[in-house]
């Protein structure tokens, strides 16, 4: 039994120093993913094993014989994290070593795209790991292509006029594994990620956790406006910050306001003015149909989360977990 | 029932052997276990399925003690293998046919990452159209993956080859995945009797797996980041040295394994009646079984013709090859076809032989899909190049 209904959350102050993402790596600037490692390694600590896909993080790494991960890392084929990250757990499983969290880290193309399948058994099969998607919404390392991620009418390399689709929802599709722990966050809310990490670090089972991660290059937008970006997609409704522990869904922060309609959320036209991936939306003149449909169907996914989780979601304090 | 124990002997050194009468995939699920893999991952695929099967009855009674993974792919069951391997594990997986393609890239990276993973394959034919039957196209089309490749012609041979697979994958000079290839239905689900050696006699012989590198909390080390071209050339070079440090190893495992159990194969390849030969037919897997059958009527119809059954594929035996090529003419026969060239083993025997003799070298494809190969149809094979009457490749057995 894991206690989590009294867990103190954590202030941005009192994140331990200690860095196990070193300076100097290969980043670009402004990059959200390194915002999330230094957080979610804070949150670990070094009894940690990292497994990496094929992502932008595979270059943060940097050029062998150096790294910039002071905690083991295993680099794995594209699709292979979760299925990798079972193999690691399961081996320290055999050696006793039940101090160790393995954590797999991958992109929203590793996860939603070509991943999703070994993500969905290892889920299912109860592996004992954190997986965490950074979800910049593009496969980026690639050079910015359109995922499943990719909002509509984002221009992406493969979508040149604009998204068809609409992305699809991963974190509900993890929800209907019935994991322990399931969490969206944003790079933007750093004692949301940190906190999250560590629930999910003290509970027991398969642990998924999504990290919103606004791309400067990839979205389009000024490299030091990459934590506003995030701010902004909360702010308007474009992601949420919600966690859902053994089947009970809260929202957290203004992403609970925003579903208890304690305050309106910002026109989505205020988040994607900043970014270039929807400049033809505003040129040679306004595509109000299409910054309609945007904001329509943010409209429709809140009413949705309204539906399905407002009433279902009053947590007991002090809970008792299995 | 796991396996039904026919009779206990007793070898030299004292050993107590038990012969068992089972099929090739429960054989070599037996052979695994014995090894104790900290993990096994596997997915179903037919001919497979028994020896999976058999590992998860091995948990059940408690005979396996490891992890057992029942993964949703065969891509997954490589990769899960490649991170428990990396986590220093001991870890064995088995797949065959499409499951093995699925696997491909993940080959790759095991290779590449240098871990040493022990695989069973039962060769299987690859659809469409859907086809369980065996030809060894599947294995054969993974042979620039960096694993070590063994064929088995016995069920025997399987248990004897998985055990040394673990000593040779694990050594400190391979450091390689190996890959123990055996044919569907003919040994996959054909009971035949092997003897089988006491759990002492395997544990002492494996030892305990200790990995030269790990991920280690204790010693965080990146495994598999980018890398730039001069160092990358040197990852290639030095796969090669382990598999050419292979080719000797591999003949003193098996003599190290012969003194512990009294059962040997061969080595890179098993010799069979070339003595004084001037024809000598090479084959792999069921075939070269089969084949032997073929050589005693042969001879005994007064031809000077003798057998190489070839064992390992990866490393190339190219050295064992030669001195056959200096001895006598070749004639090889291949349950696979590289198309729009020719038969694989054919093929590389030739490369083999390139400048170093004027031996003449006959290729047979037979058996493609899983058509049946018995000692006749060889022994009709082998008259024909020995009249001198065979082109230089032909495909037997097309009509009917």
């Amino acid at each position: 039994m894991v206690w989590t209904g009294g867990m103190k959350d954590m202030a941005l102050k009192d994140f331990p120093v200690d860095e196990c993402l070193l300076q100097g790596n290969a980043s670009c600037p402004g990059c959200p993913a390194t915002i999330g490692l230094r957080l979610v390694l804070k949150a670990l600590g070094r009894k940690t094993i990292m497994v990496v896909p094929a992502c932008c993080t595979a270059v943060i790494e940097s050029l062998y014989p150096t790294t910039s991960f002071d905690v083991p890392v295993m680099n794995i084929a594209f699709e292979a994290a979760a299925a990798g990250a079972s193999g690691v757990e399961a081996a320290l499983r055999q050696q006793g070593r039940t101090d160790i969290t393995v954590a797999a880290w991958a992109g929203d193309g590793g996860t939603y795209d070509i991943g999703l399948q070994a993500l969905s058994g290892a889920l299912e099969r109860g592996t004992n790991f954190i997986y965490i998607c950074y979800n910049n919404q593009i496969y980026s390392n690639t050079g910015i292509q359109r995922s499943g991620a990719t909002p509509y009418a984002a221009w992406t390399t493969t979508t040149v006029g604009g998204k068809t689709e609409f992305r699809k929802e991963m974190g509900e599709i993890v929800l209907a594994h019935h994991i322990p722990y399931v969490a969206q966050t944003c790079i933007s809310y750093p004692e949301d990620v940190y906190n999250k990490i560590l629930k999910a670090k003290s509970i027991k089972g398969p642990k998924y956790i999504e990290i919103l991660a606004p791309c400067p290059p990839g979205w389009r937008f000024s490299m030091d406006k990459t934590v506003e970006m995030g701010r902004l997609a909360i702010e308007t409704g474009a992601w949420a910050l919600w966690e859902c522990e053994n089947d009970v869904m809260t929202f957290q922060g203004k992403s609970k306001l925003l579903l208890e309609k304690k305050v309106e959320r910002k026109p989505v036209e205020e988040w994607i003015k900043y970014q270039g991936r929807f400049s033809h939306l505003f040129k040679p003149e306004k595509d109000l149909m299409k910054i309609k449909t945007i904001e329509n169907h943010i409209d429709e996914t809140w009413e949705r989360y309204r539906n399905c989780y407002l009433h279902t979601g009053t947590k007991k304090e002090n809970e008792f977990v299995h | 029932m796991l396996s039904q124990s026919n009779c206990h002997e007793t070898r030299g050194g004292g050993q107590e052997m038990t012969v068992i009468m089972d099929t090739g995939n429960r054989i070599g699920a037996k052979a695994a276990v014995m090894a104790k893999p900290q993990v096994v991952a596997a997915y179903p695929i037919t001919p497979q399925t028994t020896m999976v099967e058999a590992i998860a009855e091995y948990v059940a009674n408690g005979e396996y003690k490891g992890e057992y993974i029942c993964v949703e792919s065969e891509h997954s069951a490589m990769s899960a293998c490649i991170g428990a391997s990396a986590a220093g594990s001991r870890t064995f997986t088995a797949t065959s046919s499409h499951g093995l393609l699925l696997m491909h890239e993940m080959l790759h990276w095991a290779a590449l990452a240098r871990l040493p993973v022990v695989m069973c394959n039962i060769n299987r034919v690859i659809g469409p159209g859907w086809n369980i039957w065996v030809d060894e196209n599947d294995s054969i089309s993974q042979r620039d993956t960096g694993w070590i490749q063994f064929y088995c012609s016995s069920n025997q041979e399987i248990f004897d080859t998985v055990i040394q697979a673990f000593k040779l994958a694990e050594h400190e000079k391979i450091v390689l995945p190996v890959m123990v290839n055996l044919n569907a239905f003919i040994l996959s689900h054909t009971s035949m009797p092997a003897e089988i050696p006491e759990q002492s006699v395997v544990d002492n012989f494996l030892g305990k797996y200790i990995p030269k590198w790990k991920l280690d909390v204790d010693n965080p080390t990146t495994f598999g980041n980018i890398i730039g071209p001069p160092y990358y050339y040197k990852v290639r070079h030095a796969m090669q040295e382990a598999q050419y440090n292979a080719k000797r190893l591999i003949p003193q495992i098996a003599k190290e394994w012969k003194k512990l159990s009294g059962q040997y194969h061969g080595d890179l390849l098993e010799y069979y009646k070339c003595e004084g030969a001037e024809h000598i037919l090479l084959s792999m897997g069921a075939i070269g079984a089969e084949s032997k059958i073929a050589i005693d009527n042969l001879q005994k119809a007064g031809h000077k013709i003798g057998l190489a059954r070839v064992r390992v594929i990866r490393p190339f035996p190219t050295e064992d090859i030669r001195k056959l090529g200096k001895q006598a003419d070749l004639i090889v026969i291949d349950r696979n076809i590289s198309v729009g060239l020719e038969g694989a083993l054919f093929n590389e025997i030739k490369a083999a032989l390139y400048g170093e003799t004027d031996a003449k070298v006959y290729g047979y494809i037979a058996g493609l899909g899983g058509k049946d190969v018995t000692y006749k149809d060889i022994e009709t094979m082998c008259r024909k190049a020995l009249k001198g009457t065979m082109k230089e490749q032909e495909w037997y057995g097309l009509e009917g």
